[in-house]
C-alpha cells in the first residue's frame, strides 16, 4: 500500500476556502479558550508535571495496575476480557452481543473502537450500531471517519450538517442553525437509544482502585448508552488505567481545560458495576500498546489523555483538516502514534509538521510530541522510507555542503547560486517553492565575496567548473 | 573578545547585507570577529529531513571550522537551535560538544553575553512588527511562549529592538503562531506552508505596520516570497540591520 499523501489531501482541503477558514477559526478558538482556562489556574504547569509523572509511574507499573483494576472490577460484578489486538477485541464484543441475540446497539464516542473498526466488523455480522455522540453520528451518517478526536465533525459547517440531515432525515435544509439541528438529531436518536438491546462506551480513564470506567462528556450520550440498555460493554485501551480517584482529580482538572477551555464537562461518569438485573463487560485492549511501551523513544505517546489540544494548536492540522492524515489518530499525536502501527503507510506523516514545538507545550501530560516527530523522521531515514527524489537530493546536499570548494562554486556561479538552498526547494521536479511564492533573488555578491573583497584584501578566485558536477546532478534529476 | 561569525548558507547567498550588519554591529560593540572561510551550512536541511547519515560530513565540517573559538555567533535562531540541540549526526567529540555549548543566536549574544544597554548609533522612525521564530521561542527560549500563559513575560529580541530610537513595535494577532516555513516543509507541504505565510502576513498587515523585523531570515524569506507574489508592500529586515543603524 502506498504511503498516505497528507500534503495532497491537505491541498484538496485548502482549495475549499470557506471550510479551511471556518475550520481554522473554530479550532484556534479552542486553543484560545484553553489558554484562558490555563491562565485561571496558577499551578497549571505544576499540574502538567504531576499528570505526566502519574502517567509515567502508571505506565512503568502497568501490569500491576491492570491486574488491580481487573480484580476490583470483578469484585464489583463486572466481567473482564483481555484483547491482544483489534480483531480479538471485535470478536469478544461480537460474542457477547450474539450470545444475547443483540441486533441493535447504541454506542458513545470511542477512539478505540475507531482504531479497531468495530462498527464495520459488527455490521458485517448483522449487528447495527448507532453512534449517539452528535459529531460522531454526523460522521457516521456521512460515511466519514472522525476528523478530530474531541469533535469528530468539526470540519463541517452548520450548512453542511443542514444539507446532510435534509438528505438523511428530510429536515429543513435552509435552517443551518445549531439549535434546530441538535433538536433534529435528538428526535432521531432518542428512539434508537430507547430501543437498543445493548450499549457500548469507551473510556477516558480506568481507575484501578475502584475498578470503574470513567467517561467525560457533555451530551450525556455515554450515560444514556450505558444506562438505558441492560447490557453494557466498555472498551478500554490498557494505557487508560490510573491508580486511584485522587489521581483522577488531577486529570479531570487538565482534560477539559486543555480540550475546550471548559472548567468541567456536564458529565463525569463512573461506571463501576452492572445495573440491577443487567450485565457489564470491560474489554481491555492492547493492540500494539505494549509493543510501543517497550520502545525507548516513542513510549511517552502512551501518556496521551485524548484532549486534542495538540491538534487545536497545530497550524498544519488547522489548515489541512483532520481527514487529510488518512489515519485513526490525526494531527501531532497521530503523527507520532500511527507509524508504530504501520510504518510504510504512515511514512510521510512526520513531514506534515513544521516542528514548531507548540504541541508539546500545550500537552497536559507533557508528551515531547515535536521531538518525537523529529525522531520519527530519523527512523524513516534509517529505514529507507524516503522517496527516490528525496534520497537523491539528500545525497547531493551531503556532497555539496560538506565540500567548501564545491559549495563556493555552486553558491557564486551567478544564477546557479540558486543551487543550494532552493535546490532543496525544487528537488521534487516541480518548482514547489514558486507555486505560491516568489523565489528570492540571489544577491549580486555573496557575504563571502563581500568579506573577501573588504576584509581580507584578496578575493578568492572561483574554483574550476568541474566542481559543479554535484550541482548538475540535481538539475539532471529535475529535467 | 574574539568570536567566530557563522553566516548561514541562505544569508550568504540571498541576504548578505544581514551578514554584513551582524559583523559591523559586533565590531561596533568592541568584539573582534573572525569569519572562518571554509564554512558552508550547519547540516540542518538534511538532519531535519531525517537524513542523519547525509548530515554527518557537513556537521563535522562545521565542528572543524568553529571548534577553536570561545564563542560562535550566528544571525539565525533556527541554525543555532540545530547546532546547540540537534547536532547528533556528527561524532560525539569534545569539539562537537564545545561548539554546541558555545553557539549563540545574535539576540542571545547581545543580551546574555555582551549585555548591551544601548545602540546610540541606531535610529529607525517606523512602525514595525517583530517576528520571533519558533526555534527562537520554543527551541532557544528567547521569549516566553503563549502556550504557557502563567510564565512571566520576556523577550530578548524585543528588548533589543526597543532600545532603537524611533522604533514603534506594533502587536498583531497570534504573534507566535508558526509562519509556515519549516525548512523542507516549505516545499514538501507547499500549499499549507503558503497558507500559513499568507495568514501571518494578513495579521501583520492588519496592524498597519509595513516593516517586518526578525532575527530569523529563513522565516522572512518565506514571508517575503508570499508577500511579493501577492504584490503586498512589506519591507523585511533582519534585526541586526536595524540595530546596526544603517537602514533608515
Amino acid at each position: 500500500m502506498k504511503p498516505i499523501d497528507q500534503a495532497r489531501n491537505a491541498l484538496a482541503f485548502l482549495e475549499d476556502d470557506t471550510h479551511e477558514h471556518a475550520f481554522d477559526q473554530l479550532i484556534w478558538g479552542l486553543r484560545e479558550r484553553r489558554d484562558a482556562a490555563a491562565r485561571e489556574v496558577p499551578e497549571w504547569e505544576q499540574l502538567r508535571t504531576l499528570a505526566s509523572e502519574i502517567k509515567e509511574h502508571t505506565l512503568s507499573n502497568l501490569a500491576r495496575y491492570l491486574e488491580l483494576f481487573e480484580a476490583r472490577a470483578k469484585r464489583n460484578g463486572v466481567q473482564v476480557h483481555w484483547a491482544r489486538d483489534a480483531h480479538e477485541h471485535n470478536q469478544i464484543v461480537y460474542d457477547i452481543l450474539s450470545s444475547h441475540n443483540v441486533e441493535w446497539l447504541v454506542k458513545s464516542k470511542s477512539m478505540l473502537t475507531e482504531e479497531c473498526d468495530t462498527r464495520a466488523f459488527l455490521g458485517q455480522r448483522g449487528i447495527e450500531v448507532a453512534e449517539t455522540d452528535l459529531g460522531e453520528r454526523i460522521q457516521q451518517l456521512d460515511d466519514e471517519p472522525p476528523s478530530h478526536i474531541v469533535g469528530p465533525a468539526f470540519q463541517k459547517t452548520p450548512q453542511d450538517v443542514a444539507d446532510l440531515f435534509h438528505r438523511v432525515y428530510g429536515s429543513d435544509p435552509n435552517r443551518p442553525d445549531p439549535v434546530y439541528l441538535a433538536q433534529v438529531m435528538r428526535e432521531q436518536t432518542r428512539p434508537l437509544i430507547l430501543d437498543a438491546q445493548a450499549g457500548m462506551t469507551g473510556a477516558n480513564f480506568a481507575v484501578a482502585e475502584t475498578g470503574a470506567v470513567v467517561t467525560v462528556t457533555n451530551e450525556g450520550n455515554a450515560d444514556l448508552s450505558a444506562n438505558v440498555p441492560k447490557l453494557l460493554i466498555c472498551s478500554v485501551g490498557i494505557e487508560k488505567v490510573i491508580p486511584g480517584v485522587e489521581q483522577l482529580a488531577v486529570f479531570i482538572r487538565l482534560l477539559t481545560r486543555s480540550a475546550t477551555g471548559e472548567r468541567i464537562t456536564q458529565y463525569t461518569s463512573h461506571f463501576a458495576a452492572p445495573r440491577m438485573g443487567g450485565e457489564m463487560h470491560i474489554v481491555l485492549v492492547d493492540n500494539g500498546r505494549s509493543q510501543r511501551l517497550a520502545d525507548e523513544r516513542f513510549w511517552p505517546s502512551l501518556k496521551c489523555i485524548r484532549c486534542g489540544a495538540c491538534m487545536n494548536t497545530c497550524p498544519v492540522y488547522r489548515r489541512s483538516g483532520g481527514l487529510s492524515y488518512g489515519s485513526t489518530y490525526m494531527g501531532p499525536i497521530g503523527i507520532i502514534t500511527m507509524p508504530s502501527v504501520d510504518i510504510h503507510r504512515h511514512s510521510e506523516l512526520p513531514y506534515a509538521s513544521t516542528i514548531n514545538g507548540s504541541c508539546s507545550n500545550v500537552c497536559p501530560v507533557q508528551i515531547n510530541i515535536h521531538e518525537q516527530i523529529y525522531e520519527w523522521r530519523e527512523v524513516m531515514g534509517a529505514k529507507g522510507e524516503f522517496s527516490a527524489t528525496k534520497k537523491a537530493a539528500m545525497k547531493v546536499a551531503d556532497k555539496l555542503l560538506s565540500n567548501p570548494r564545491a559549495y563556493r562554486v555552486a553558491a557564486e556561479a551567478g544564477g546557479s547560486a540558486l543551487g543550494v538552498l532552493p535546490r532543496f526547494a525544487i528537488y521534487n521536479r516541480l518548482n514547489a517553492w514558486g507555486r505560491r511564492r516568489e523565489i528570492p533573488s540571489p544577491a549580486e555578491e555573496t557575504f563571502h565575496q563581500w568579506y573577501a573583497r573588504n576584509r581580507t584584501g584578496a578575493a578568492q578566485p572561483p574554483e574550476t567548473p568541474a566542481e559543479t558536477t554535484e550541482a548538475k546532478a540535481v538539475d539532471d534529476e529535475r529535467a | 573578545m574574539r568570536v567566530a561569525l557563522m553566516v548561514p548558507c541562505y544569508v550568504d547567498m540571498f541576504y548578505p547585507e544581514a551578514g554584513v550588519a551582524t559583523l559591523e554591529l559586533l565590531e561596533k560593540l568592541g568584539v573582534e570577529v573572525d569569519y572562518p572561510f571554509d564554512q558552508t551550512c550547519c547540516g540542518q536541511p538534511m538532519a531535519n529531513s531525517g537524513a542523519v547519515k547525509q548530515a554527518r560530513a557537513t556537521e563535522e565540517l562545521f565542528v572543524r571550522n568553529f571548534a577553536a573559538y570561545e564563542h560562535v555567533v550566528a544571525p539565525s535562531g533556527s541554525c543555532v537551535h540545530h547546532i546547540r540541540n540537534k547536532f547528533t549526526a556528527a561524532a560525539d567529540t569534545a569539539e562537537r560538544r564545545h561548539v554546541s555549548a558555545h553557539v549563540w543566536d545574535l539576540p542571545e549574544f547581545l543580551c546574555d553575553v555582551l549585555k548591551v544597554e544601548a545602540f546610540p548609533w541606531a535610529e529607525f522612525p517606523h512602525e514595525v512588527t517583530l517576528h520571533v521564530s519558533c526555534s527562537a521561542i520554543r527551541g532557544l527560549f528567547e521569549q516566553s511562549m503563549s502556550e504557557r500563559p502563567n510564565d512571566p513575560w520576556f523577550s530578548k529580541p524585543r528588548s533589543l529592538l526597543e532600545k532603537v530610537k524611533g522604533v514603534e513595535i506594533v502587536d498583531f494577532d497570534r504573534p507566535d503562531e508558526c509562519c509556515g516555513f519549516g525548512g523542507t516543509f516549505a516545499v514538501t507541504e507547499e500549499a499549507v506552508s503558503a497558507a500559513m505565510g499568507n495568514d501571518k502576513l494578513e495579521r501583520m498587515g492588519a496592524s498597519g505596520a509595513r516593516y517586518v523585523v526578525s532575527a530569523d531570515l529563513s522565516c522572512l524569506m518565506h514571508l517575503q516570497g508570499c508577500a511579493h507574489r501577492n504584490r503586498e508592500e512589506f519591507q523585511f529586515l533582519h534585526l541586526a540591520e536595524v540595530l546596526n543603524g544603517k537602514v533608515q
